[in-house]
């Protein structure tokens, strides 16, 4: 295939990404540092109300944006270095919080609260999806062919519903005295709201991303037991291995490419954790690097949008995709230089 | 087919593993059956925090909303009915209709007819035909089983919800259309170029998969917003303002999924061997021609696969449709955002349910239907590494 039929054929999947994708980094790179603010005028205003025998005049000295030509507020672009950064980050409160090894106050900072909680999300659900995809793909695999069918379609609700709904659904059976809290109640015999503090929404939170994966990895993992070596297993049976050690040595050694897979993905995935904070309502008590993000895009009361705190804020979550990606990028480098030697 | 004995498994591990796949059957679907359960109930009874009552409803059953015994079996034996309908003539009827090269939309309007049949019947003649049954029958006609229609009818009608139904129909078939037309051609391209280039490509697209959307719509929202202004010398006093527009939420939606896209359908090309195209090229093709009259044919599981994945990004949405678009033309998952934040009384709560249960409806026939092409669309990327 020559360059011209490549560039053609390919041509306007790589416009759209270098147009949505790769332009709006830059942008939010250069937003980072500018901030955008409206222009203000100081004016002398004279009030007055009606009185006898005199109206009385208050002047005042009012502080107003200037409107243009059309009507609208007159802004100014302004460049501003690292104040954006310093905004998000706060190191002189983090600073300070650390050298107290005060970790409480440093978490009432939003970035550090929410990268607390991004990191301790993502590394604690990851093994758990593994394990549960994993042990549910061994046994679907080991029981009998009737039942594979619906045993797979029902794995897949979890996964396929939207996941604000998902979130939801879980937060709505424990709310209030939903059932399961009245069941939780009932069998630990002591009052629970799960939704008054913190540390219960984390867990609903990571149990809700745990359900939801955990059937991406069984299919995965499912799909790939099916291409075990019967030979190896059989003669590890002749050699007198166990079936944990059958499982220990062939079958999980086999799956590694696969455990790999799923743990790049999921890192990926629960690093931009955002629909729980959603589902769950839970912004008072846990969010997340993307909700944090997200939440400076958002209008607030007056309408505006503090545009150059969430660049600054989406940069140094850019900083943890790399971290992520670099050790990846550096092993498909490596393969490619050496498939082509 | 029997296994060796010493394959075979003993008896605990078996009990232990079917216990283990009991419960996690029970847990998959339990959040989803349960929310399903409640919409059909009186705000007291979907909150109770009796089980039982949640089930059976009595609060519902006592305002005389209900199902009898005779309504339940008969309406189970109408969507049993249908059920065997739709797996046994239906394909049969839709195969002899229509020539095999039109059976994509065949099938299309057959399911359409069906579906519209199906509501005709179990919708407008049942209940009030069950009506007089249920007067007539005495104690077997009393219902026992609460149900109530009320919370979805102040959803979809008092609430509007159809308008934001209507939006998400809007942005899921152009994001499938557009990503799908632009997605297959480049990874045609990409599957069959053994370049660096395209190599490059496919490790760059890797990276931009893992951008967090946020990132992407901070770049996206001051333009959009301003979009009118900084277009204006280009295209005059048509320049639109993208913001709040759907066709520029479909733009963004296709980009953000097209990583994912060309990667997928890069893995189904190099499925259909090389000799194929080849083949055609020899007898005087181009790539395009070979493309149109030798690939297309043959190529629609993985377009359908990567279509269906397609389809979950853009349905799912939260993120971008909710701060790209404003109220007016809002899609129906940030729209339900606006239910449980408002919650202010029960009633509330209980719409937001059947709101939630509405939105995943369609997501539950579509893995009825496409269950093999959504397994292979996992495995497809992952098993071969």
């Amino acid at each position: 295939m020559n360059a011209k039929t490549f560039a053609a054929f390919v041509g306007p999947s790589i416009f759209l990404m270098l147009l949505f994708i790769a332009a709006p980094l830059i942008s939010v790179f250069m937003q980072s540092f500018y901030i955008t603010q409206p222009v203000f005028e100081t004016v002398q205003v004279e009030t007055c109300t009606p009185g006898f025998p005199n109206q009385t005049c208050v002047t005042e000295e009012k502080v107003q944006p200037v409107l243009g030509e059309d009507g609208k507020v007159i802004t100014t672009v302004k460049y501003v270095g690292l104040e954006s950064y310093v905004n998000v980050l706060e190191p002189d409160r983090a600073w300070a919080a650390l050298k107290a090894l005060d970790f409480g106050s440093l978490l009432t900072i939003d970035f550090w609260k929410a990268l607390r909680f991004t990191l301790t999300f993502t590394l604690v659900t990851l093994p758990l999806v593994i394990g549960v995809g994993l042990a549910i793909a061994i046994t679907v695999n080991n029981a009998t062919r009737m039942i594979r069918g619906p045993i797979i379609f029902i794995s897949l609700l979890p996964f396929i519903i939207t996941p604000v709904i998902g979130a939801l659904s879980i937060r709505w059976l424990f709310i209030g005295d939903g059932i399961m809290t009245a069941f939780l109640e009932w069998w630990l015999a002591r009052d629970i709201s799960m939704f008054a503090q913190g540390w219960t929404i984390e867990l609903l939170m990571m149990f809700y991303r745990v359900w939801h994966v955990a059937p991406f990895a069984f299919v995965v993992f499912y799909a790939g037991l099916q291409t075990v070596n019967q030979d190896t297993l059989e003669s590890a049976v002749i050699d007198g291995a166990s079936r944990w050690e059958r499982l220990r040595y062939v079958v999980i050694p086999h799956l590694m490419p696969l455990i790999v897979f799923i743990s790049l993905i999921h890192l990926m995935d629960s690093y931009r954790v955002f629909e729980e904070i959603v589902g769950f309502s839970s912004q008072a008590y846990r969010i997340s690097l993307q909700w944090l993000t997200y939440d400076l895009l958002t209008p607030d009361d007056s309408g505006n949008r503090s545009i150059s705190r969430a660049s600054a804020s989406a940069m140094l979550t850019m900083i943890g995709i790399v971290v992520l990606l670099v050790p990846l990028l550096r092993k498909t480098w490596r393969d490619h230089k050496g498939g082509r030697v | 087919m029997s296994s060796p004995k010493s394959m075979q498994q003993p008896m605990a591990l078996r009990l232990s593993s079917a216990g283990f796949l009991a419960f996690w059957c029970l847990l998959a679907s339990f959040p989803i059956f349960w929310i399903a359960v409640m919409s059909f109930k009186d705000p007291i009874d979907a909150f109770a925090s009796n089980p039982l009552s949640v089930i059976f409803g009595p609060e519902t059953v006592a305002t005389g909303r209900g199902l009898s015994i005779v309504s339940i079996v008969v309406g189970a034996a109408v969507l049993w009915y249908t059920v065997h309908l739709a797996v046994t003539k239906l394909p049969r009827v839709v195969t002899q209709l229509t020539p095999p090269e039109l059976i994509v939309p065949g099938w299309i309007i057959g399911a359409v007819v069906f579906a519209l049949g199906f509501l005709i019947v179990f919708f407008g003649i049942l209940p009030p035909v069950l009506g007089v049954l249920n007067s007539v029958l005495g104690p077997l006609g009393k219902p026992i089983l609460g149900l109530t229609t009320e919370h979805y009818q102040a959803v979809w009608a008092e609430n509007a919800f159809y308008e934001n139904f209507i939006n998400s129909l809007i942005i899921t078939v152009g994001v499938v259309t557009v990503s799908l037309t632009v997605g297959t051609l480049a990874g045609y391209g990409l599957a069959r170029s053994g370049s660096s280039l395209a190599f490059w490509i496919l490790i760059v697209a890797l990276v931009f998969r893992a951008l967090p959307h946020s990132v992407l719509v901070a770049g996206y929202l001051p333009p959009f917003i301003n979009s009118a202004e900084i277009l204006r010398p280009i295209l005059g006093e048509a320049a639109p303002t993208l913001y709040g527009k759907p066709w520029a939420v479909i733009a963004v939606l296709v980009s953000i999924n097209q990583p994912f896209t060309i990667w997928m359908l890069r893995s189904f090309f190099q499925n259909i061997p090389n000799e194929l195209d080849e083949a055609a090229r020899v007898d005087g093709c181009t790539h395009f021609q070979a493309f149109r009259w030798v690939i297309m044919p043959v190529m629609w599981p993985g377009v359908i696969t990567t279509g269906l994945f397609s389809f979950l990004l853009a349905y799912n949405d939260y993120l971008v449709c909710s701060l790209l678009l404003d109220a007016q033309n809002q899609t129906m998952v940030p729209a339900i955002a606006g239910y449980f934040n408002r919650e202010t009384t029960t009633t509330d709560q209980v719409e937001a349910v059947a709101a939630a249960v509405s939105i995943i409806a369609p997501l539950f026939l579509l893995i009825m239907i496409f269950q093999r092409q959504i397994v292979s669309g996992l495995t497809a990327g992952a098993v071969k590494g």
